[in-house]
């Protein structure tokens, strides 16, 4: 009896704090929307991206979109993720943030600022304890959800960000040039893992398909270090290499990793090796004059 | 020639070096097919050289790769050279990452490349893997 009584008690009061709040959010939408800014500022919890009035628009949406929110019916716990509107302008305000370069804290303090300005609000309303304890504790669930999801978006903005500056760091990293005629090569620059393995193969078989190259130079000059992995994915590229029909020559083995390719006992003694690319070119132009019978000289 | 079906691959004749080219649709009974096929012909033909133009071919599973290892070994038994040409970069991918990489076979660009490669009987490009 006590806990039913306590339910339907906590269900009216949720009820009427939820009314009380919309109106308050109608009656002072644009109080609340400016001393939300001035929070903003004073607390400095800004991108430096953002102007003023950039968050006087942003403010102002955000308030509109609570209010229409809470007049629904929708779980106030729920209401962040479940309100489309509202849902769009969080996730807009953060993904602003996170491309402005705004801190994680900064973000979700920023949404979770809009809590002490309703406050502020609702003691002028009411000065009735229950109602404006049952209010707060309402605004609390609405904003800290709303603040939970900024967070998240704006984890994945950065996650978004980095994955496409790794893109295209990638695809810079690995240009395949034309040295000679059907004599391609690649300069490595950096660490090969799988994944750079990967894009070098695939944009060499392609140059080496589309330009016709007998061979094609591999320069690790720029390749910090040689491991077993590494050795394993350049023996990888050679053998496709081979495949296709063409050949290859790898050139900048500097000395100490020519040294650490030999403690490590790897052997690339089927690959055609050379300490310099100039030198590699010499070899790779031999063996495209080779197999010149029919008269032409290869050049 | 022979009794058994056809693989439905033709297989071509140009002096003593003979041309084939692979399609897609090679399933492992018309791969054993083509093999036995091409065996007999070399046999028959005496021929020297043998181009397999595989630029056609989007697909080369494990069963596939071995048929062509296996055919160029048969091959070198019956004194011809096999080239196998063409290979598309997907393939030779896929080839690398599923460890087959076809050792013993010769590859060359293209069909014309290949068949450069076997119409001068002069050695290969030196290939430093495949001093045998």
């Amino acid at each position: 009896m006590t806990t039913s009584d306590t339910a339907i008690t906590s269900d009216s009061v949720d009820s009427g704090a939820r009314a009380r709040v919309t109106e308050v959010l109608r009656a002072n939408a644009d109080a609340i929307a400016d001393r939300w800014v001035q929070l903003q500022l004073e607390q400095a919890l800004l991108g430096s991206d953002l102007t003023e009035s950039e968050l006087h628009e942003e403010a102002d949406a955000l308030v509109a979109a609570l209010a229409a929110a809470l007049d629904g019916d929708a779980p106030v716990r729920r209401l962040a993720y479940s309100d489309r509107d509202l849902n769009r302008i969080v996730t807009d305000l953060s993904l602003r943030r996170a491309r402005g370069g705004a801190s994680p804290t900064v973000t979700s303090l920023a949404v979770l600022a809009l809590k002490q300005v309703l406050l502020e609000h609702l003691r002028g309303a009411t000065r009735e304890s229950d109602e404006l304890l049952a209010a707060a504790v309402l605004i609390n669930q609405l904003l800290d959800v709303a603040g939970a999801l900024s967070f998240e978006v704006y984890v994945e903005g950065r996650e978004a960000i980095i994955h496409r500056q790794s893109h295209q760091l990638l695809e810079m990293s690995t240009p395949v040039v034309r040295l000679w005629r059907q004599v391609l090569a690649v300069p490595l620059i950096g660490t090969l893992d799988t994944a750079r393995t990967q894009v070098v193969m695939e944009n060499l078989l392609q140059a080496i398909q589309d330009d016709e190259a007998l061979v094609a130079i591999i320069d690790i000059t720029g390749v910090p270090t040689v491991d077993t992995a590494v050795a394993q994915h350049l023996l990888q590229t050679v053998n496709a290499v081979r495949l296709m029909g063409a050949d290859c020559v790898i050139s900048g083995i500097r000395p100490p990793i020519a040294q650490t390719i030999a403690q490590l006992g790897i052997d690339l003694s089927t690959i055609l090796t050379r300490a310099t690319l100039a030198d590699a070119l010499a070899a790779a132009i031999k063996i495209t004059d080779a197999p010149g019978p029919d008269g032409t000289d290869g050049r | 020639m022979n009794g058994h079906p056809s693989a439905g691959v033709p297989i071509l004749q140009l002096g003593d070096v003979l041309i084939s080219g692979l399609l897609n649709e090679l399933d492992d009974k018309s791969a054993m097919a083509f093999t036995e096929e091409l065996t007999q012909t070399i046999s028959s033909t005496g021929a020297r050289g043998v181009l397999i133009d595989i630029s056609r071919l989007e697909l080369i599973d494990s069963f596939v790769a071995r048929m062509l290892t296996h055919l160029t070994t048969t091959a070198r038994l019956l004194g011809a050279r096999v080239i196998v040409a063409g290979m598309r970069p997907p393939v030779a991918i896929t080839l690398v990452e599923l460890g087959i990489e076809l050792s013993g076979v010769e590859t060359a660009l293209s069909a014309e490349q290949g068949l450069t490669a076997l119409g001068w009987h002069r050695a290969a490009p030196t290939r430093a893997g495949e001093a045998r």
